[in-house]
C-alpha cells in the first residue's frame, strides 16, 4: 500500500486529502484550495485507497454516491411507470388479462403488458434496482463512517497553520499572548457546552459530533425498511390479494390456498338521507348523493378438506361479519377489507314466449347468467338453451363467442319445441336484437325482465413485515432529527508568531456558528471571525465587476 | 496483512448480501406465480368433477402422462388449440397420454356447448372456485402442465400450441 507521510511525522493512506495529524493539505487540490473541503475529515475513503481485486472493484462501484443517486433515479421512473395503468391484481380474476389491456388501454395498454409492466414491482428487476439500493446504502455508509469515526475519534489537538488558514471561519489576533486568555477563552467555551482539550498552546473544542452520526443511523433506518419490503415477497409473511364476491355467491378466498371460503349475503350501499334536516345542507353543498355506508355481509368458512384441493370443499362455518370501511373481518393472521364494489351486474334474465299469431302469451322462464339450466317447461313446450354466450360478441371469424365469462352482455340461442309443431323453432337473442334465422318462427321469446345483483371487491391481506417497516421508520426519523436538529461545531485554536489564530468548523447553520464565536471572542478582546467564502465571493464579485 | 483481512471481511459480506439478494429472488419468483407449480415439480393432486359429474383424480393417472391444459371458452388461443388437442388425444391415448382440460370457473352450460361443438372427448375436470388454477399458479390462460409417468412436471407451457407443438409435448411424456 502506497504510503503518504506528512511534515507532522504523520503517514497517511493513498486517496488522502488533508493529513490525519495535523491537518495540512496533502493532496494537490486541496492545496490549491481557498478554503477546505472537510468532507469526512480529508479522510481517504476506503474504496479510494485499493483498485485491486474483483471484490474491490465491486465494493467501490456500490460505495459511489452517484451510483446511488442514479439507482434512485432509476427507481422512481420505474415506480412511476407502474403507476400509469393498473397493476394486474387490481384487474378482475376471470378474464383474459393480456386481452384485457389491449381492450381497455388500446396499443399502449398491449405493449405495457408485453414490457410485463402489469406486474412491475414484483418483476425481477425491480427486484434487484431495490437490492440494488440496499447494497448501496451498506457499503457507501461502511465505506465512509468508519474512516470518519476514526478521524474524529483520534483528531489532533494541535493543527498546521495552513490548514487553519483555508477553514471558512478565521480570525487572526496580532501581538497577543494565546495564554493570556487562554482560561477566560476556555471559560467562554465551555458555558457554551463545549467540550474543550488543550495540547501546550493549542486549543480544540468540540460539540455535537453526536449530529454527524445521523445520516448513517437514517440509512440503517432505510436498509430496516427495505428489509421488511422484501420480506413482502415471502407469502408466509405477507398477503396481498383482491376478490369479487357476488351476492349469494361462496368463493374461495385468495392468498389461503383454498382453505377458507367466504359467502356473500349482500353488498349495501347506503346514502345519506337527502330530506333529513341534519345532513340536508351538506349534501347540496357535496353536490348530490352521499354514501354513509358500504357494507358487505359475509359468512366466513373454513374448508375441512383444504389440504386435498377437490372441487367440493367440505365447509364448516365460522363466523358472520359486516365488513365495512375500516372494519374488516379478521381471521387467522388474515383480514378482509371493503375495497371496491360494481352495482347492478346481470344476474338471471326472465323470457316469456309468445306465439306470434295469437298474441297469446304461454309462460315465463328464468336463466341463471352465471350457471344456466339446459332445459326450461312450460306445461306441453319446451324451451332448450343451445348456447350461451355471457359477453357475446363476433371473434374475428365472424363466429358468436364470448369475451369473459361475466354476463355484461349476454346472448342466447334458444329452441322452441311446442306440441303444435314437429319441428322445433330457433331464435337468438341479444341485448336489443332478437333474430330469428329462418324468418318463420310461430314462437317468439322476449325478454320479460332482469335480475341485477351487487358485487363486493375486498382485500385479503395478511402482514408480518409492518413491525420492521415501523421500526425503520422510527430509526429513519431519529436518523434525521439527529442530523438536522444538532450541529457538529469545531473551534481551533494556536499560537502562532504573529499572534493568536481562531479557525472553525461546522457541517451546517456558519452563521450561527459565527454569532456564537464572535460573541465569545469580543470578551475576551480576540479579532472576529471572516467568512472566507464571503470574501472570496466579494473578490470574485470585484473581479469581474458586478453588481446585483 | 491488514489488506489481506480487509478483502476476506469484504467477501464475506458481499457474499452474504448476495446470498440474501438470491434468496429474495427466489422467493419472489415463486410467490410471482409466473406459475407456482415448476418444472421438476411434483405436480400436486387435485379432485374436480368433470361435466358428467365423474370425480377426476389426478393421482389416478400415474403411470400414464398427463397433458394438463387450463382454459376457458372465453380465450381465443384457448378455442383454437382445442380441435389440435382432440385429434392429438384420439393419436395418443392407446399409448397411456391422458389430456385432463381444466376449465376455469364457468358454468357448465357454455362448457357442455363448447365440448359439444368441437366434439372434444377427454375429461373436463371443472375448477369452480378457483383452487386449483391458484395452486397451479396460472396467470394467463391457456396454460398447459406436461406432467410424466411419475408425476413430476416436465414442462409448463403458457401460450397457444400449434398442432405440431401438441405432437410433440404429447410425444415427450409418452410413458
Amino acid at each position: 500500500m502506497k504510503l503518504l507521510s506528512c511534515s507532522c511525522g504523520h503517514t497517511n493512506p493513498k486517496g488522502t486529502e488533508l493529513c490525519g495529524g495535523c491537518g495540512k493539505p496533502i493532496s494537490e487540490q486541496a492545496n490549491n484550495e481557498k478554503t477546505l473541503n472537510m468532507r469526512y475529515e480529508g479522510a481517504a475513503r476506503r474504496s479510494q485507497a485499493y483498485h485491486k481485486s474483483v471484490v474491490d472493484r465491486i465494493w467501490n462501484f456500490f460505495s459511489s454516491v452517484k451510483v446511488g443517486v442514479w439507482i434512485i433515479v432509476i427507481l422512481l421512473i420505474a415506480s412511476s411507470i407502474g403507476t400509469i395503468f393498473p397493476q394486474h391484481m387490481y384487474i378482475p380474476t376471470n378474464i383474459n388479462i393480456g386481452q384485457y389491456y389491449e381492450n381497455e388501454f388500446g396499443f399502449l395498454g398491449k405493449l405495457y403488458y408485453d414490457l410485463g409492466f402489469h406486474n412491475l414491482y414484483k418483476s425481477w428487476w425491480y427486484l434487484l434496482l431495490l437490492a440494488a439500493l440496499t447494497v448501496s446504502l451498506i457499503i457507501a455508509s461502511v465505506d465512509r463512517f468508519f474512516p470518519l469515526y476514526r478521524s474524529l475519534k483520534n483528531q489532533r489537538v494541535k493543527k498546521h497553520v495552513t490548514f487553519m488558514k483555508k477553514q471558512r471561519l478565521v480570525s487572526e489576533t496580532n501581538n497577543l499572548k494565546f495564554n493570556f486568555v487562554k482560561n477566560n477563552i476556555i471559560k467562554q467555551l465551555e458555558e457554551k457546552k463545549y467540550k474543550v482539550t488543550t495540547d501546550g498552546d493549542s486549543l480544540l473544542a468540540e460539540k455535537g459530533r453526536f449530529s454527524r452520526w445521523g445520516p448513517y443511523v437514517n440509512h440503517i433506518g432505510l436498509i430496516t425498511f427495505l428489509l421488511g419490503g422484501m420480506l413482502r415477497f415471502s407469502p408466509e409473511l405477507f398477503v396481498d390479494e383482491f376478490m369479487w364476491i357476488r351476492d349469494g355467491e361462496t368463493s374461495s378466498i385468495p392468498g389461503t390456498n383454498g382453505e377458507y371460503y367466504l359467502e356473500s349475503d349482500q353488498f349495501l350501499l347506503e346514502l345519506y338521507d337527502e330530506d333529513d334536516e341534519t345532513f340536508q345542507n351538506a349534501i347540496q353543498r357535496a353536490g348530490g348523493t352521499v354514501v354513509k355506508t358500504y357494507q358487505t355481509s359475509v359468512t366466513l368458512y373454513r374448508n375441512q378438506n383444504y389440504d386435498q384441493l377437490r372441487g367440493d370443499p367440505d365447509l364448516q362455518e365460522i363466523k358472520t361479519y359486516d365488513i365495512r370501511v375500516n372494519e374488516p373481518l379478521k381471521f387467522d393472521r388474515f383480514a378482509l377489507y371493503q375495497l371496491n364494489y360494481k352495482l347492478n351486474e346481470f344476474k338471471a334474465m326472465d323470457f316469456k314466449l309468445i306465439n306470434e299469431e295469437t298474441e297469446e302469451e304461454i309462460g315465463q322462464i328464468r336463466v341463471d347468467l352465471f350457471n344456466p339450466e339446459m332445459n326450461y317447461e312450460i306445461n306441453d313446450y319446451t324451451i332448450t338453451l343451445k348456447d350461451y354466450f355471457p359477453d357475446f360478441y363476433l371473434n374475428s371469424e365472424g363466429v358468436p363467442s364470448t369475451k369473459s365469462s361475466i354476463p355484461d352482455n349476454p346472448a342466447f340461442i334458444f329452441e322452441v319445441n311446442s306440441p303444435e309443431k314437429e319441428e322445433s323453432e330457433v331464435s337468438f337473442l341479444s341485448i336489443g336484437s332478437n333474430f330469428d334465422p329462418n324468418e318463420s318462427n310461430t314462437y317468439i321469446i322476449r325478454l320479460a325482465g332482469v335480475d341485477m345483483n351487487h358485487v363486493s371487491g375486498l382485500t385479503v391481506r395478511k402482514d408480518f413485515t409492518l413491525p420492521f417497516l415501523v421500526v425503520g421508520g422510527v430509526i429513519f426519523m431519529i436518523g434525521l432529527v439527529q442530523g438536522s436538529y444538532w450541529t457538529h461545531r469545531r473551534i481551533w485554536i494556536r499560537q502562532e508568531a504573529e499572534g493568536v489564530i481562531i479557525a472553525a468548523h461546522t457541517n451546517k447553520n456558519w452563521f450561527g456558528f459565527a454569532r456564537e464565536i464572535n460573541g465569545m471572542a469580543e470578551k475576551v478582546n480576540l479579532s472576529q471571525v471572516t467568512d472566507q467564502t464571503n470574501i472570496n465571493e466579494e473578490k470574485e464579485r470585484e473581479k469581474y465587476g458586478g453588481s446585483e | 496483512m491488514k489488506r489481506k483481512k480487509r478483502l476476506v471481511i469484504r467477501t464475506i459480506a458481499l457474499l452474504i448480501i448476495a446470498i440474501a439478494v438470491g434468496y429474495m429472488l427466489y422467493t419472489s419468483m415463486n410467490s410471482n406465480k409466473a406459475s407456482a407449480v415448476r418444472v421438476g415439480d411434483q405436480a400436486p393432486n387435485f379432485v374436480l368433477s368433470d361435466l358428467d359429474g365423474n370425480e377426476v383424480e389426478l393421482a389416478d393417472y400415474r403411470g400414464m402422462g398427463v397433458f394438463l391444459n387450463f382454459w376457458g371458452t372465453y380465450c381465443p388461443p384457448c378455442e383454437r388449440e382445442m380441435p389440435y388437442m382432440q385429434d392429438q388425444y384420439e393419436v395418443y391415448k392407446s399409448q397411456g397420454v391422458e389430456i385432463l382440460a381444466v376449465n376455469v370457473r364457468e358454468g357448465e352450460l357454455p362448457v357442455k356447448r363448447f365440448v359439444e361443438r368441437y366434439g372434444l372427448t377427454f375429461p373436463i375436470p371443472m375448477d369452480p372456485n378457483a383452487d386449483v388454477v391458484r395452486k397451479y399458479g396460472v396467470i394467463p390462460l391457456p396454460t398447459t402442465f406436461l406432467i410424466n409417468a411419475e408425476g413430476t412436471v416436465t414442462q409448463v407451457i403458457t401460450g397457444l400450441m400449434s398442432e405440431s407443438d401438441i405432437q410433440e409435448y404429447m410425444e415427450s411424456i409418452r410413458p
